[in-house]
């Protein structure tokens, strides 16, 4: 049985502003296991970056426990020891400005390889040339600069970055959500096959359900803050529960009759998505929800197992 | 594998070739900056080579020759002599040093402090750091600019040094506050997150990852600010606060000639049209600047 | 027969910039029938946009430069008008939804303001009163379903959401009642959900008032739920077009083909290796078939010569010489 890379119990990030508390993630519970990949599915407003950056100590969680191999992460990255930041990278969605346009890409990957003393000062460059040979780019990109290549380009090189710590664990944050079909082809590819060869486990963030479907072990949907439904990624698209899941699942675009047919029945999706300020009451969700019952918009559900690996929050299941 | 450095150093000629090739691109789309650029490489030339190109270098000093006094610009005097008979053309030359001199010191001298002092500012957006640093910039900010020169200069002994650095006190906080404008911009970039999550120091993160992205508008700004220094510089001699005769500087000289005006016209004339010239001068080359730096996206 | 609303023919569109001129638009042809929605697909970079912004005249002068072909909308060609009749085309003939409706707001007016003036532009000739003019302002918030219209003509866009905005756009667009309308990457910044019921009301409203469009998108599964026919567009030409239920049935130019393999798919059976190659640089585009250099079944005549469309039959049209003999 392999063990739990991450752990998440509870976990609260609440942001104080002048419009009132914005409960980005609002007590959040799930695991990752070793080598495995967790997809957070979600709209704007779900909280799935807010998870991603708490895990990642951009963000100092709220209240809850965070775990990473069994040590408390909960304490935000200022203070957390190097060889957790070794560990633990991520990638960011926007390859625009997640590479600094004023550095050469060797300059860009230097950095880590430096702080964390990956190689000595000779070996440096040859470091380099391993990671962006990992990444399937050219030896001589090492010299140039983020504005002279591609976004797809500069997401491999974001990804270079990650790898030169040689971490164990990946957050991926909407990787290829910026870039056109063909790219994000090869890169999703490429993440599988480095996943394989370096023994990776990865937190996946996009709101793409079709990639979803193909890249993630686990997948957990949330709505304002809290996950509604996590699942085995097959379980997931057969027998979606929530009807929220129901919902996204029945808008994706598709382009084949195949397709079509897997997806659950239409459910028109009806008004707005509440700002994370003015959370309704209950559940959350209950003001959009076609099969909202009276007991809905007065308690808030809890979460139940209803299958294995299947857990739903939704009162038609408690 | 061909040794990484020969191939770096190859590399790195190549794209700087490039970029400076670029660069003229697009600052030579506008002519005025052309113009701007001669401009100001004449009035350094003319400075740096002042005693070997002014007629009569030795005018520059103590010198009298009443005999030549206030007379009207002629051919061995392209500029007229002056109430002590010095020749006004080689004492512009000499001038223009002077000038050129305060705008370089005041430079070097607030531009790094006041840069420093903005990224650490903008990098501690929310903390006290960023509270304490913005409202002193604040308070010097809101003094009038020439009020605290003059005010400085008076309590001091006049001369050029302590102009120059009355100067530099009012003059710091303008770099401070748009550093400070850029950094807060840029502090939240996911690439200044990248680095802080890989474990970089603060140091290395203001000074390689942020500062490089200030470039652009602090030296389109260092340029304009030459033209503006000098200005300011010209200002306190003429009201008697900075240099002091006999050196020729081109404030004192307007102050002096203004005394002749209108008959010996010349003698005030031709080193306020001097002035206006550096300055006209660095404000274009300084809008070329902008152009040239303005990054494109291909 | 329906009347042509838009002609494009053999349009070629330059920019001149620092190193030379990029050939952008390399010889486009599109057309569309009164009614009809029509897709046009592509990457980024593939020139869709440009050819969205020709159509309105809109593009930036310097540095670009429209070196051939003709607009023909309703017969007469758009490049040939002057200002006057160009300013009754904006009004009247055609109107454009962008792809950020935040961007496409002025922050500093009311949506009252925005959108008023839109109509009173489209409208000069009819001499509205102001009241007038808000009473179909009120009404074009109706038809885009906004809860309150009276409410949102005071608020300013950023009390809106980004589903809300995007709503104001579309209604702004129809309220002008053009002929044509251009929704460009329309549903691109919304989230799945809204996305859904923007698309599905900008249906219904397009078959309601008849108006002819163009749904521009990178995003092949929206364009088959929603145009009935479809261009797909590579390196500034069009590569296939066909009747939407047949290109996706039948996808012919290996482009095409890659496109949708590359497509991660809900059957969950993996995703393919997507497309060799970058896009190509305009300033020295490839010979012959801008795709070649990136085409798995490329052929010697296919670097020497640009396939013109090859007619499949049944308005299927091919730009590739592997399917020169079934002409």
């Amino acid at each position: 049985m392999s063990r739990d890379v991450i752990t998440a119990v509870d976990l609260k990030k609440h942001f104080l502003t002048k419009a009132g508390t914005v409960r980005a993630a609002d007590g959040v519970t799930f695991s990752i296991r070793e080598n495995e990949t967790l997809g957070l599915v979600g709209e704007s407003g779900s909280g799935k970056s807010t998870v991603a950056y708490t895990v990642m100590g951009i963000y100092k969680a709220t209240s809850g426990k965070l775990t990473f191999k069994g040590k408390d992460i909960t304490i935000d990255s200022d203070h957390r020891p190097k060889q957790l930041k070794k560990d633990i990278q991520i990638v960011f969605q926007d390859p625009g400005s997640s590479l600094n346009p004023r550095l050469s890409i060797r300059q860009i990957l230097d950095l880590p390889i430096k702080v964390h003393n990956i190689a000595d000062k000779k070996n440096r460059d040859n470091r380099i040339l391993e990671l962006l040979e990992m990444v399937e780019l050219p030896p001589d990109y090492m010299y140039k600069y983020p504005r002279a290549i591609g976004g797809g380009e500069r997401q491999m090189v974001a990804i270079a970055r990650a790898l030169a710590t040689d971490p164990s664990f990946i957050v991926l944050d909407e990787p290829t959500s910026a870039l056109d079909v063909s790219v994000q082809a090869k890169i999703i590819n490429l993440l599988l096959q480095l996943q394989k060869e370096l023994n990776l486990t990865y937190l996946f963030i996009t709101h793409d359900l079709s990639l979803m479907r193909n890249m993630a072990t686990r997948v957990a949907i949330m709505y304002l803050g809290k996950i509604c439904e996590i699942a085995p990624t097959a379980e997931f698209f057969k027998n979606p529960r929530h009807p929220y899941t129901q919902m996204l699942l029945s808008s994706i675009p598709v382009v084949s009759e195949d397709e079509e047919s897997l997806k659950p029945k239409k459910i028109i999706s009806q008004g707005e998505i509440p700002s994370p300020v003015d959370v309704p009451p209950g559940c959350s969700f209950h003001q959009r929800c076609p099969k909202c019952m009276d007991i809905c918009s007065r308690v808030d559900p809890v979460t139940v197992q209803i299958g294995d690996g299947h857990e739903v929050r939704c009162h038609l299941y408690s | 594998m061909a040794s990484a450095k020969e191939r770096t150093k190859e590399r790195v000629r190549i794209n700087r070739k490039d970029k400076l090739k670029r660069a003229w691109y697009k600052f030579r789309k506008n002519p005025l900056s052309i113009v701007g650029a001669v401009i100001t490489l004449l009035v350094i030339c003319l400075a740096i080579f002042a005693p070997f190109l002014s007629p009569y270098p030795e005018h520059a000093g103590s010198f009298v020759n009443f005999s030549e006094a206030s007379k009207a610009p002629s051919l061995s005097h392209l500029f007229g002599t002056d109430a002590f008979g010095r020749d006004i053309l080689s004492r512009t030359f000499f001038g223009f040093r002077l000038s050129l001199l305060m705008g370089i010191v005041v430079i070097a001298l607030t531009a790094p402090v006041g840069i420093t002092l903005g990224l650490i500012a903008g990098y501690k957006n929310g903390t006290w750091i960023e509270t304490l640093i913005m409202r002193i910039t604040d308070i010097f900010v809101a003094v009038p600019p020439l009020v605290l020169a003059l005010a400085v200069c008076s309590i001091l002994k006049p001369n050029i040094f302590n102009a120059m650095m009355a100067v530099s006190l009012m003059w710091w906080p303008w770099y401070c506050r748009l550093v400070y404008g850029i950094a807060t911009s840029i502090r939240n970039e996911f690439y200044v997150q990248a680095a802080e999550i890989t474990g970089a120091s603060k140091a290395y993160i203001i000074f390689r990852e942020m500062l490089p992205n200030c470039f652009g508008p602090v030296f389109t700004k260092i340029s304009l600010d030459m033209g503006w220094v000098i200005l300011i510089g010209s200002a306190l001699s003429f009201v008697g606060l900075g240099a002091q005769p006999p050196t020729p500087d081109l404030g004192t000289m307007v102050a002096d000639g203004g005394k002749y005006l209108p008959d010996q016209w010349w003698i005030a004339i031709f080193p306020a049209l001097a002035i206006m010239l550096v300055v006209f001068g660095f404000n274009i080359l300084g809008d070329g600047v902008r152009d040239m730096l303005e990054v494109e996206d291909v | 027969m329906a009347d042509r609303v838009l002609d494009i023919q053999d349009l070629q569109v330059n920019f001149d910039v620092y190193g030379g001129t990029l050939k952008v638009l390399n010889g486009v042809n599109f057309h569309l029938d009164e009614g009809e929605k029509v897709g046009l697909v592509g990457e980024t970079g593939c020139g869709k946009t440009t050819t969205a912004k020709s159509i309105c005249k809109i593009l930036p002068v310097p540095p670009s430069r429209i070196s051939g072909g003709k607009i023909l909308f309703k017969g007469k060609d758009i490049l040939e008008m002057n200002k006057k009749e160009m300013r009754q085309v904006h009004a009247t003939g055609i109107s454009m939804i962008f792809q950020d409706p935040t961007a496409s707001l002025n922050p500093v007016f009311t949506i009252g303001d925005q959108l008023m003036e839109a109509i009173k532009y489209s409208s000069l000739a009819e001499g509205l009163s102001r009241a007038e003019i808000r009473e179909k302002a009120v009404h074009a918030l109706k038809e885009v379903s906004l809860p309150d219209p009276e409410r949102i003509l005071e608020n300013y866009p950023i009390q809106l959401s980004g589903g809300m905005r995007q709503r104001i756009c579309i209604a702004m667009a129809l309220a002008t009642q053009s002929q044509l309308m251009i929704a460009d990457e329309p549903t691109t910044s919304l989230d799945v959900t809204i996305q859904d019921q923007v698309l599905r009301l900008l249906g219904e409203l397009v078959l309601e008032k008849d108006t002819s469009t163009i749904l521009i998108s990178h995003s092949l599964g929206i364009v088959r739920e929603w145009t009935q026919r479809v261009y797909v567009m590579y390196a500034g030409s069009m590569v296939e077009t066909a009747h939407t239920k047949d290109l996706f049935a039948e996808p012919l130019h290996p482009y095409t083909k890659g496109l949708m393999d590359a497509i991660p798919k809900l059957t969950g059976k993996g995703i393919a290796q997507g497309i060799e190659g970058r896009i190509p640089n305009y300033l020295h585009p490839p010979s012959g078939c801008r795709f070649h250099p990136r085409c798995p079944k490329k052929m010697p005549v296919c670097s020497a010569e640009n396939p013109p469309f090859f007619n499949m039959g049944d308005d299927h049209y091919v730009a590739c010489f592997l399917y020169k003999e079934q002409n």
